[in-house]
């Protein structure tokens, strides 16, 4: 099996978010980048188990510029043989699917491995795109995956219960918690990812139609207003005549 | 010109979300100064009842191949629809099935696109509309400069509003690509609310120390008429379903009303619920962080204050 696995860089989970002075741009003095979570755990481990199981590949894709070769690092510690990098600065998933998919396009990979979404932009979108853009179907929020032969079969995450699905390959695959199991990188891994080639790539062009024009913070709470353990009617009632929301 | 809606059916049912889609597309296509079209794939014999939410009129994909979903079918389904309308802009809710096909509709239409937005665009010669970003913490407003735009809609960010009646329904004949995926299988839970739908949520961590204490939830839910949810180690341990879990890794909600019983607040368990409109926690640590982001809390035991506001519950309901 020849498969591709995503991967994007994310401020770390627990980083306070602050912009620029005219909100335009989001600050990155003293954030912690990490590899997306859901590409990380999920997408790239399952991609290493079917490996480990079949035999085969598993090369790493990500979008932009040299400072995200600590990230791809980690993703090769963790087993993947080779990574690619698309050397630019993306500004949209749009952006950021084009190039993967005009790099893949050539590749014929059975599977192309993201994750469920990217914990920044939230956006589920790029693996759908490039999807769309190899014109593979897209098995989204994949929580379970066994594979026989070149027939996969996937439970995916629905609202209230699971959605049991068999496609052939080629696919492409958005994971979601329970696909797999996190992997930490040993020290074997670790050494060998400094010998493993990152394959640094022109982008190809493309003119954007999508562009973030400002950021906010959400309004700040009010303070939260403390009820007294034994008068639960209190509560009700608050929640009934100040919030109105039973 | 027009503003397209694709309102979701299962089994040839409308869920709420589909009347959401709707209403949001109609207020967009009033922004926009044109009439909002709705779209039906598969079976769906009350098509016109979405004409009530706003529809001017609905068209219908009736082939049988669209009953499951399947991204390249639906995809070019919506692709047909968006020509035979000349839309320029297509909303979908951010559900399960609008998260499988929002990138590829906008990478089919070559459309810029804004997943998962909770406002209504504006339109002062560009178009821009607000969605919140870095798992809830912050919030970009997206210009979006292609001719045609893609938007999928937070499910519970605007209630459906019946504003006139049925409308004509069209068949749409498309030519749907046969499908490459097969449907074995649907479970969901029966007869409760689907969580990312729920307007009221009761939801429960490891303060409750054990499955076998859960009657309490149950019976605030059932009371209440709402969804029971729970923290993500209680979903690890298996305690409570899977499906039942929120947070960053689980399901991202944003009910009118969050319970949060017995649970920290986790900074991965509040990317998943700060969004909710009115936030109460019951949690015995007066430094549970979950207390800063919420809107009323209760410095106790869990298991004293629960039935005690049951009781009060019950009170309240029996005299509403």
């Amino acid at each position: 099996m020849k498969l591709l696995v995503c991967v994007s860089k994310t401020p770390d989970t627990t980083a306070k978010i602050s912009f620029n002075a005219d909100h335009t741009e989001f600050n990155e003095a003293g954030i912690t980048f990490i590899m997306n979570p859901y590409d990380e755990w999920y997408a790239l481990v399952r991609a290493m188990e079917l490996k480990e199981a079949t035999g085969g590949t598993v090369t790493l894709i990500n979008v932009g510029p040299a400072s995200n070769d600590a990230v791809i690092r980690k993703g090769l510690a963790i087993g993947a043989d080779d990574a690619v990098r698309i050397d630019c600065n993306p500004t949209s998933s749009l952006y950021v699917a084009k190039q993967i998919a005009e790099y893949a396009k050539e590749q014929n990979y059975d599977m192309v491995f993201c994750g469920k979404e990217t914990i920044d932009y939230n956006g589920s979108e790029v693996g759908g795109m490039v999807a769309d853009m190899l014109a593979m179907p897209f098995i989204s929020y994949a929580s379970e995956m066994e594979m026989n032969g070149n027939t996969a079969t996937i439970k995916r995450d629905i609202e209230g219960g699971k959605e049991t699905i068999e496609v052939d390959t080629p696919f492409v695959l958005s994971a979601a918690k329970g696909l797999a199991e996190q992997r930490i990188p040993n020290m074997r891994g670790i050494m060998q990812a400094r010998r493993k080639p990152i394959n640094v790539v022109s982008p190809v062009d493309f003119e954007d139609v999508s562009s973030v024009v400002s950021y906010e913070l959400p309004p700040a709470k009010a303070a939260c207003k403390m009820v007294d353990p034994e008068n639960m009617e209190e509560l009700v009632r608050l929640l009934h005549e100040e919030a109105k929301i039973i | 010109m027009s503003v397209l809606v694709f309102a979701e059916s299962q089994g040839g049912e409308f869920k709420k979300a589909a009347f959401e889609a709707v209403t949001y597309g109609y207020k967009t296509a009033q922004v926009l100064g044109t009439e909002c079209v709705a779209l039906c794939l598969g079976d769906a014999p009350n098509a016109a009842q979405l004409g009530q939410y706003g529809a001017s009129k609905v068209l219908h994909v009736a082939d049988a191949a669209l009953n499951n979903f399947d991204s390249l079918a639906y995809t070019g389904a919506i692709a047909a629809a968006v020509e035979a309308a000349g839309a320029t802009v297509v909303v979908m809710m951010h559900g399960s099935t609008g998260k499988g096909l929002v990138g590829c509709v906008s990478a089919r239409l070559g459309a810029g696109s804004a997943p998962g937005v909770n406002q209504i665009p504006t339109n002062d010669g560009s178009f821009k509309v607000k969605k919140n970003v870095f798992s809830g913490k912050a919030i970009a407003e997206v210009e979006l400069k292609s001719a045609i735009k893609v938007i999928s809609v937070m499910g519970n960010s605007f209630q459906p509003e019946v504003v006139g009646s049925d409308a004509p329904v069209e068949a749409l004949a498309a030519a749907v690509p046969a499908s490459r995926v097969s449907v074995k299988e649907v479970s969901r839970v029966k007869g409760t609310v689907p969580l990312p739908e729920a307007e009221l949520v009761v939801s429960a961590g490891r303060g409750m120390k054990g499955p076998e204490n859960w009657g309490i939830i149950e019976e605030m839910a059932e009371i209440l008429g709402a969804a029971t949810a729970c923290s993500r180690p209680v979903a690890d341990t298996h305690w409570r379903p899977h499906h039942e879990h929120v947070g960053q890794t689980g399901v991202a909600i944003r009910p009118n009303l969050y319970f949060a019983i017995g649970i920290s607040g986790a900074i991965q368990h509040l990317a998943g619920v700060s969004s909710s409109k009115v936030i109460v926690v019951i949690n015995k640590d007066p430094e549970a962080p979950f207390f800063k982001a919420a809107d009323y809390g209760v410095c106790a035991d869990l298991f004293d204050v629960v039935p005690k506001l049951n009781e009060a519950l019950k009170n309240f309901k029996a005299n509403a």
